[in-house]
């Protein structure tokens, strides 16, 4: 994939990620040759046979009418036409993808701004950051789980504990899972609600800008905004960055709370049918495995699209500092 | 990545904290105060949760409040027994399927790392990149080739229908892992490798000597996050496991939602609240690691 030279973002002395340092034209000396592959043959082997022989499959399939009932010899080839169907025939591919960028388009900039916001009221040496911090991230290691989906859909249901709240303010609830104008909207908070995963890459980011930047500002008369603009946004941008590229990856892949709400069928309405839910009830409940090979690459395809154009566009406003660009 | 990725190997250096520090008094109290306010919203739904599998059937829809006014813990025994097999295989199959991907992904992860890190041979680096752009490949491209792969090896719902999700484990396919060990072995001073050369080591016997002992830490991480992460995962094991005595316990949750009779809330409530303890001790036993380790966890949100 494209992400090649993923930067580390919280360092901005690192290294280039290639292997250990060529010293010097120590190429003669091939002598750990075997060793090496003898030390390597298990991960030679998960990538030949875990990854990319299934690739090339999927590639095949994904040119077949493959349904996993039919053995293989009878497997027929149909050209482009699962292509063909996922762009002009099946309107709920294109309705699973808006679905799945519309997700993505918001959870992940407010997840990102909550995590940056709370990371900035914790960016301060006190007693008791520790506890914070542990405390935000706490979600983060749970939130993926089957558990807090069923909470999460339990919670915003009509019984739920959001609608408890509302009813505290004198607003009548409605079962908001049950609503397809809102239901994907539940999902993009319990995304949120993990925000505590960038929050402690964020903070890591925080503690690399000098101190000095903000005197120099200070004497400058710059006030808090000014310094929050001028220093810690540009001194934060390769953090941004990071933060952004994989949240946005993880966020078009959002799976489990979509699969718990609708109990596996992208419901109400479609209103989740997140692409990899899509993808899942194509192949494994309709058993169009050709079909749903041609969603997963154009899946690949477009996560590889949407990472080579976030780097492109990063050298515009990723800052990195001591001129040791990408 | 060197400073992140091996959160262990470079223990968190204190923040630059100067002059900002003098400001105290009002400021600090009101930032304070947000930060429990925030903190309060955050751990809602977990205390919501814990409450509510402590409810009554009636009190689930009438009582509002956070806390129970008659404790029912039968919702306990009553979701362990709910399906034909108890809560306690599943909790034992999710237990076997998260410890041996533990195992797999230590050693094999750890094999590769040292490879990459330590040892010179023919496309190193050529297979360096390719591990490194596996790192972002999403798990569910591969899903449909694999189940159909395996499959036809005879290997889903076969005797034992737990290899499907183990065999990636013990093949290294975890590429995060293998980052995550190349990073801290580079940290690893190259002199004691060439101390143990001169007495005689070759490769096996540095790795057996030098590089094993002095990765323990990076394996532990390794440890908690897969951990963590299989207990977790539902995907690959809602695909994979078929039978309900194969189920592990978030499969098993499932089969709650699919009994939409409102009786079952309770005891559903009950087994999710249970089916992330393993995970919240595993927080609270290793919270600091964990908070300074993800700093590349990131990858997995």
């Amino acid at each position: 994939m494209a992400l090649t030279t993923a930067p580390d973002p919280t360092r901005r002395t690192g290294s280039v990620p290639t292997p250990a340092g060529r010293r010097g034209v120590g190429r003669a000396r091939h002598g750990d040759g075997l060793a090496g592959y003898v030390f390597l043959s298990p991960w030679l082997l998960g990538l030949m046979a875990v990854t990319a022989i299934p690739m090339l499959l999927s590639l095949y399939l994904s040119f077949t009418n493959y349904d996993i009932l039919t053995p293989f010899s009878e497997v027929e080839w149909v050209g482009f036409a699962n292509y063909e169907r996922m762009f002009t025939a099946d309107p709920s591919y294109w309705h699973s993808v808006r679905v799945t960028l519309t997700f993505a388009l918001i959870a992940v900039p407010l997840k990102l701004a909550a995590a940056l916001g709370v990371a900035l009221l914790l960016n301060r040496a006190w007693r008791g950051v520790g506890l914070f911090r542990g405390l935000f991230y706490l979600p983060s290691l749970l939130g993926g789980s089957v558990a807090l989906a069923i909470v999460w859909v339990n919670m915003f249901n009509r019984e739920g504990a959001f609608n408890s709240l509302l009813s505290v303010f004198g607003i009548e609830g409605k079962p908001w899972v049950n609503d397809p104008d809102w239901a994907l909207e539940t999902l993009m908070v319990l995304a949120i609600w993990q925000f505590g995963a960038p929050m402690v890459i964020f903070l890591a980011g925080l503690k690399q800008v000098p101190t000095e930047l903000y005197e120099a500002a200070s004497v400058d008369g710059a006030g808090k905004w000014r310094q929050f603009v001028a220093v810690t946004l540009p001194m934060l941008s390769p953090v941004i960055f990071f933060n952004l590229v994989l949240e946005t990856i993880n966020g078009f892949q959002g799976f489990t709370a979509a699969f718990v709400l609708s109990n596996g069928t992208g419901g109400p309405v479609d209103s989740t049918l997140m692409y990899t839910l899509n993808l899942y009830i194509t192949g494994f409940t309709n058993l169009e495995m050709g079909y749903a090979s041609a969603m997963a690459w154009v899946f690949l395809l477009a996560i590889a699209l949407i990472t080579v154009i976030f780097f492109s566009t990063g050298r515009f406003w990723v800052h990195y500092s001591d001129g040791e660009d990408r | 990545m060197t400073a992140t990725a091996t959160p262990t190997a470079t223990p968190a250096t204190p923040a630059p904290r100067g002059p900002r520090r003098a400001r105290g008094g009002g400021g600090q109290a009101v930032r304070l105060l947000i930060l429990i306010a925030i903190v309060a919203v955050v751990l809602y739904p977990l205390f919501w949760m814990i409450g509510t599998s402590l409810k009554s059937q009636e009190e689930i829809v009438n009582n509002i409040g956070l806390l129970p006014n008659e404790f029912t813990p039968g919702n306990y025994a009553d979701g362990w027994t709910n399906f034909d097999f108890s809560f306690g295989r599943f909790f034992l199959n999710s237990a076997m399927v998260s410890l041996l991907t533990v195992v797999g992904n230590g050693v094999s992860c750890l094999l590769a790392a040292y490879a990459f890190a330590r040892l010179r041979f023919r496309l190193r680096g050529v297979w360096f990149a390719v591990m490194i752009g596996t790192l972002l490949l999403p798990g569910h491209v591969l899903i449909v080739p694999q189940y159909i792969l395996f499959r036809s090896l005879g290997l889903v719902g076969g005797e034992w229908p737990y290899l499907p999700l183990l065999i990636p484990q013990f093949l290294a396919t975890e590429a995060f892992f293998v980052f995550l060990m190349v990073q801290f072995m580079r940290g690893i001073p190259r002199e004691l490798d060439e101390a143990a050369k001169i007495d005689g080591a070759n490769a096996f016997g540095i790795f057996r000597h030098v590089i094993l002992p002095l990765s323990r830490p990076a394996l532990v991480t390794t440890a908690i996050f897969s951990f963590i992460w299989t207990w977790n995962d539902f995907f690959r094991q809602l695909v994979f496991l078929s039978d309900l005595e194969d189920y592990t316990v978030p499969v098993a949750l499932t089969l709650f939602i699919d009994s939409t009779s409102q009786s079952a809330v309770g005891p559903m409530f009950a087994m999710s609240v249970l089916s992330l303890l393993p995970v919240f001790l595993f927080f609270v036993a290793f919270q600091r690691m964990l908070v300074e380790g993800i700093n590349t966890s990131g990858l997995k949100g």
